[in-house]
């Protein structure tokens, strides 16, 4: 983490907080322990800010702002590098008054006259920093500032029922700023959801980049949660509806997953196939646990012999069975 | 009745158990399906103080002096009374209509999976069994079901509206049952599928194919082949 390079920027910071970013200090009084300044105690005797503010860094007051609790700090190191920024220039309107506010540096010269000015130096500072963000957590650093804040589940939990209250990360659907909001993607499903919050909807989904989400947990295999619980059965009094129904399931196919991939012996197949005739009766007494526990086993099975349609008739026929099974046990409990 | 009353909030137990805060997700049930005892069968032994319960929530005025402390559960009693009512009379035709009404005013909620499209959902229960699971909402165009977003709704006793009436609902009017769409998210890293991922939803597609053709076969008569 730098801090700014010279006392000159450092005393700038000052009082660039002070007369900026004064009231902003009341959202977040705790400094971010992440970006302390090395040469903090240079400004204490500053009349007019507390020591909190003066060391709040606009990195660090941005990513505190209720609303913003996606991002991570990108450290002052990255975005001084300038190959970080390449064409970043082009895509935001006054592109060096705003890297200026976002390192903090105040240039005299350059003041911004008027009130217009200032709330579009502003703003093209927030998709600075957004588009900058997009790139920075992409690198190691910045999957690893993630990957903390992935496992406190500070994005949340997956919406769905059946991911069993799996983190979620953040993730846009273009890369071009200003064309759809911040995504949830649950790792558990695959699938993206809208964030709970409405105060999320005004996030740029373009801040977290398309790729990120997959980056991360290519990176973090070890992260991504164990296979889900069954999916969702619809049923009436107990009973599945007939996909033959003309409301009956139709999407059963988005959330299937295939059975686990034919890596067992032989051997194993015998066994398996008694198993599977053996369930063929069970399913009025067999209580819910133990079928669950045998039906995935006679369906690999099914898959190992290779042959396809057959695979695919006995998969129909196990999930009906399981449904049943599932129906008796509930009925007689 | 509902229809004469309905700008004034809680002047019967049952409109002011439903404009309360938190159960925006009931709707009232008729007073007479409430007093018909059939209906009621076997409520008897799953609810404490029934009698009294079933007072309050038909607002007959009891005579009898109460402490609060039983007044209370008095209360409790006739809400859960109620919850298990209300999960019988939403899946008869009036109680299904009446729901209907709700789903089409998004009283339940949006589905949160971005390719819903803001698809409104129905309240669903797990169990059929009170006090085991709380609500989740079941999504008609992606079939499945989700947790409510707001915690006073996911505190609400899946039981008072069971498991059946969502699928109740479709079957009594298919129509409402919205397009189901094949549009999925892919992820992609820098443009570029993921093998994993790419193969697995080579796999549903297929299973997707294999269904519609199944369902080709079937459907020709009914001609619903989606």
């Amino acid at each position: 983490m730098a801090g700014p390079d010279h006392p000159a920027a450092a005393a700038a910071t000052a009082t660039h907080h002070a007369a900026d970013h004064a009231d902003h200090a009341l959202h977040s009084p705790d400094a971010h322990s992440g970006l302390e300044h090395s040469d903090e105690s240079d400004f204490d005797d500053e009349p007019y800010a507390s020591d909190e503010s003066a060391s709040l860094t606009w990195i660090s007051w941005f990513c505190s702002l209720k609303g913003h609790e996606y991002f991570c700090e990108v450290p002052d190191s990255f975005i001084e590098d300038e190959f970080n920024l390449t064409g970043l220039s082009q895509s935001v309107n006054y592109y060096v008054e705003a890297l200026d506010t976002i390192l903090d540096i105040e240039d005299d010269a350059n003041e911004p006259q008027f009130p217009e000015e200032i709330e579009a130096i502003d703003s093209s500072a927030e998709i600075l920093y957004g588009l900058i963000h997009a790139r920075y957590i992409l690198t190691r650093q910045g999957l690893d500032q993630m990957a903390d804040k992935y496992e406190n589940a500070d994005f949340g939990t997956c919406p769905r029922v059946c991911c069993a209250g799996s983190p979620v990360v953040p993730c846009g659907r273009v890369d071009l700023p200003e064309r759809d909001s911040v995504k949830l993607f649950c790792p558990s499903c695959s699938d993206i959801y809208a964030p709970p919050s409405t105060r999320y909807h005004k996030i740029d989904g373009a801040y977290f980049g398309t790729t990120f989400p997959h980056m991360f947990f290519q990176t973090f295999p070890a992260l991504v949660p164990d296979e889900p619980i069954s999916p969702y059965t619809p049923r009436i009094y107990g009973f599945a509806i007939s996909e033959r129904s003309r409301a009956g399931p139709r999407m059963q196919w988005l959330r299937m997953l295939p059975d686990p991939l034919p890596d067992h012996d032989d051997d194993g197949d015998d066994g398996d196939a008694a198993a599977h005739s053996s369930d063929d009766q069970s399913f009025v007494e067999a209580d819910d646990g133990a079928a669950d526990e045998l039906l995935p086993a006679a369906t690999a099975t099914a898959t190992a012999t290779g042959d396809d349609a057959l695979t695919e008739s006995m998969d129909v026929g196990t999930d009906r069975r399981r449904d049943y099974s599932s129906s008796a046990a509930a009925a007689a409990a | 009745m509902p229809s004469d009353s309905g700008s004034e909030c809680g002047k019967y137990w049952v409109e002011w158990f439903t404009c309360s805060e938190g159960n925006e997700y009931f709707c009232d049930v008729d007073e007479e399906y409430i007093l018909d005892r059939f209906n009621l069968t076997n409520l008897q032994t799953e609810v404490h103080y029934y009698r009294d319960a079933m007072d309050l929530i038909t607002d007959q005025v009891n005579e009898r002096p109460m402490s609060n402390e039983a007044r209370e559960q008095v209360e409790l009693s006739a809400k859960h009374l109620y919850g298990l009512i209300h999960a019988r009379y939403i899946i008869t035709m009036r109680g299904l209509a009446k729901m209907v009404d709700k789903y089409k005013r998004g009283d339940f909620g949006k589905c949160p999976r971005v390719f819903c499209n803001n698809n409104p959902l129905l309240p669903v229960g797990l169990t059929d069994v009170p006090n085991q699971k709380m609500v989740k909402l079941y999504c008609s165009r992606c079939e499945d079901i989700y947790n409510p977003k707001s915690r006073r709704h996911s505190m609400i006793d899946g039981a008072y509206f069971g498991t059946s009436f969502p699928h109740m609902l479709f079957q009594t009017y298919p129509s409402l049952k919205p397009a189901q769409t094949e549009q999925r998210y892919v992820p992609r890293i820098f443009g570029f599928k993921l093998h994993a991922a790419a193969e697995l939803h080579r796999w549903q597609d297929e299973q997707r194919e294999l269904q519609k053709k199944r369902l080709g076969i079937a459907s020709n008569g009914g001609g619903n082949n989606n």
